[in-house]
């Protein structure tokens, strides 16, 4: 190697790590605002339910806590909310599709955070938390039991409690047993046999209680994590240092989420998601019955006796927008659903709305590919990601997870 | 010895320069046609002026809101008794507006209220109003960026 080599050698590598040191830590302002989206910090207030008068009643809280705990509340006496949104494992139960008194069709979700979206379950089927609560209670694969079965549960173990939080309890002695419209045929016959207005009385017993469980709900909020502290000292213009560092990978990661891999255009603001319904072209599960996502869920609220414009709601129509203007009918609907919250998603696979996929590597690979969707329209296009991006993207997502 | 440095140095700045120049070659194609954001309009066809105004002072992603759609004829005369249909969405990202707005009230004097507007995420969107009046039926598209 003569002298000149040598020189042209070490400038190159000169420039190289000057170039190095610029592209690698910085991002550009419009990179920066949405970082500052994504961050805890931008999360508004907790909304209003101004369908519930208990949302924000602490006594309801109250009751509606031990409610989401206790086994008593289901037909067979041993599943309770808690059994399948377990505390200690951010309110989920690491199963592909949840269990209780039988197997359900699709995976538990979360809860921290739910309270701030407009739209409950996968396929957004409910409208308001309490609205939600009601629909595991008479789900025979769920809770199994009847509204006219926990009424009466409630007078017998929560009288006082109840009826100081919620009024006078109607008289309840003529009604039967086990009555409801979406149990057994003869759950279903006794339903038929009771007069409108006891029908009526059940109903209101029966939305008080989803009215002290989301109480209950809507004090679970997400939890601030690494990436929360490094969007911080972004947004302030200080260096993240220690528990706010990210790793070179996990800021490249960062760069494709917001970048090249659009991820942040469905997972967007401080939870990660638009709130709104995307078919991603998610596989379908053999033998599990047809699942057209959206597509069912927006008739469903609509024709849902609890929901916002129905008269156990405490809110008039003005309240109403997310139900009055919501998009029904239209194609892009099917196979549409909620995109979760990413916040805590790395460490509770298996993933996607009937735990399809049982590892980050193998969602990342469905968004490299885009496959076609079962039915419907996917969203996606073709990532084609190579091994080491697709090694920064999960790196990123771990830092959503303490 | 000393040239040596002299010629390193030199071909570092060259190399710096070069990538500067190249960065900025990326920045000029990546910047898009200057984006027509303009809140009043002339329908296509030519036979209203359109204008949109939301009702809250700060369009938030991700909240529901309502916008004021004035429509006047071409020359300036208020438009009674309109049909409004909303449309819209990302063109970049092929999807469609995340709600159904509509024309709920007429306000007076070419005014119409639209409710149910949302925009989820961050982006330029796109609304898109057809109008039909007793002049005839036209359309016209605003862009928003959020
Ligand atoms: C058998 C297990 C099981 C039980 C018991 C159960 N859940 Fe769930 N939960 C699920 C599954 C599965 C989903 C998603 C279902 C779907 O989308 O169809 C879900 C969804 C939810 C959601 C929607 C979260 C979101 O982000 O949209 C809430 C809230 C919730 N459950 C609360 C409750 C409450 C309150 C109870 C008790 C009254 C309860 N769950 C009982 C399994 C269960
Ligand atoms: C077009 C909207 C959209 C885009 C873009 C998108 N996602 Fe999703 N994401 C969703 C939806 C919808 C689901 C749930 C789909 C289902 O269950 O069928 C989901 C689910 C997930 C899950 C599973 C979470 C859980 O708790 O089950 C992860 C992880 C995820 N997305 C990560 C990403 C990453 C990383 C990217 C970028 C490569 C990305 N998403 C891009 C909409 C999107
Ligand atoms: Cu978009």
């Amino acid at each position: 190697m003569d002298g000149r080599t040598v020189w042209l050698a070490m400038a190159v590598l000169v420039s190289a790590a000057a170039l190095s040191g610029c592209s690698g830590e910085t991002f550009t302002d419009e990179e920066k605002a949405t970082i500052a989206l994504l961050s805890l910090a931008s999360l508004p207030p907790l909304p209003p339910d101004p369908t519930n008068k208990y949302a924000d009643d602490p006594a309801a809280a109250a009751l509606g806590a031990t409610l989401f705990f206790d086994q008593r509340m289901s037909i067979d006496g041993v599943v309770a909310c808690g059994t399948c949104h377990l505390i200690d494992k951010q309110f989920q139960d690491d199963l592909p599709r949840g269990k209780g008194v039988g197997t359900t069709d699709r995976r538990t979700m979360p809860l921290a955070g739910v309270a701030w979206g407009p739209w409950f379950f996968w396929d957004g089927r409910r409208d308001s938390l309490w609205a939600q609560a009601l629909t595991p209670l008479e789900e025979q694969r769920e809770h199994g039991g009847t509204r006219a079965f926990y009424a009466h549960f409630v007078a017998e173990n929560f009288n006082e409690r109840y009826q100081r939080i919620f009024g006078p309890l109607p008289d309840l002695s003529s009604v039967p047993e086990q009555a409801g419209p979406f149990g057994t045929d003869a759950e279903k016959a006794a339903w038929a046999t009771m007069t409108p207005e006891q029908q009526d009385d059940v109903n209101r017993v029966f939305s008080n209680l989803g009215k002290g469980i989301a109480a209950f709900e809507r004090s679970i909020a997400p939890q601030e994590t690494r990436f929360d502290r490094f969007a911080g000292a972004i947004a302030a213009g200080t260096e993240p240092s220690e528990d706010a560092a990210l790793t070179d990978e996990e800021i490249a990661g960062l760069k494709l989420f917001i970048g090249k891999a659009n991820c942040s255009t469905c997972h967007t603001g401080p939870r990660l998601t638009d709130d709104s319904f995307h078919n991603t072209g998610v596989p379908v599960v053999a033998g599990l019955p047809e699942d057209l996502g959206r597509e069912t869920g927006a008739k469903e609220v609509a024709a849902d006796p609890f929901n916002c414009l129905g008269k156990f709601s405490d809110a008039g129509p003005e309240a109403c927008g997310e139900l009055r203007f919501m998009v029904k009918d239209d194609p892009r609907l099917t196979r549409a659903y909620k995109p979760p919250s990413l916040r805590g998603a790395a460490t509770r696979p298996p993933y996607m709305h009937a735990g399809q996929f049982a590892t980050l590597e193998e969602v990342v690979d469905h968004y490299s590919r885009a496959p076609a969707a079962p039915s419907g329209q996917s969203e996606l296009h073709p990532l084609n990601l190579s091994e080491r991006e697709r090694q920064q993207l999960i790196a990123f997502v771990k830092t959503l997870s303490n | 010895m000393k040239s040596g440095w002299l010629y390193a140095l030199a071909v570092a700045v060259l190399v710096l320069v070069a990538y500067g120049a190249h960065v900025a070659t990326l920045d000029a194609r990546s910047a898009k046609p200057e984006l027509d954001l303009a809140r009043s309009q002339t329908t296509s066809g030519g036979l209203y002026v359109a204008a949109i105004e939301p009702e809250v002072a700060d369009v938030k992603q991700g909240v529901l809101h309502s916008w004021v759609l004035t429509v006047k004829t071409a020359d300036g005369q208020p438009v009674d008794d309109a049909r409004v249909a909303i449309d819209g969405g990302m063109p970049e990202h092929n999807h469609g507006l995340p709600t159904s707005p509509r024309m709920t009230e007429y306000l007076g004097n070419g005014r119409y209220r639209i409710e149910g507007v949302k925009f989820s995420m961050s982006g330029r969107w796109e609304l898109r109003f057809d109008i039909s009046a007793a002049p005839g039926s036209d359309s016209v598209t605003f862009n928003l960026v959020l």
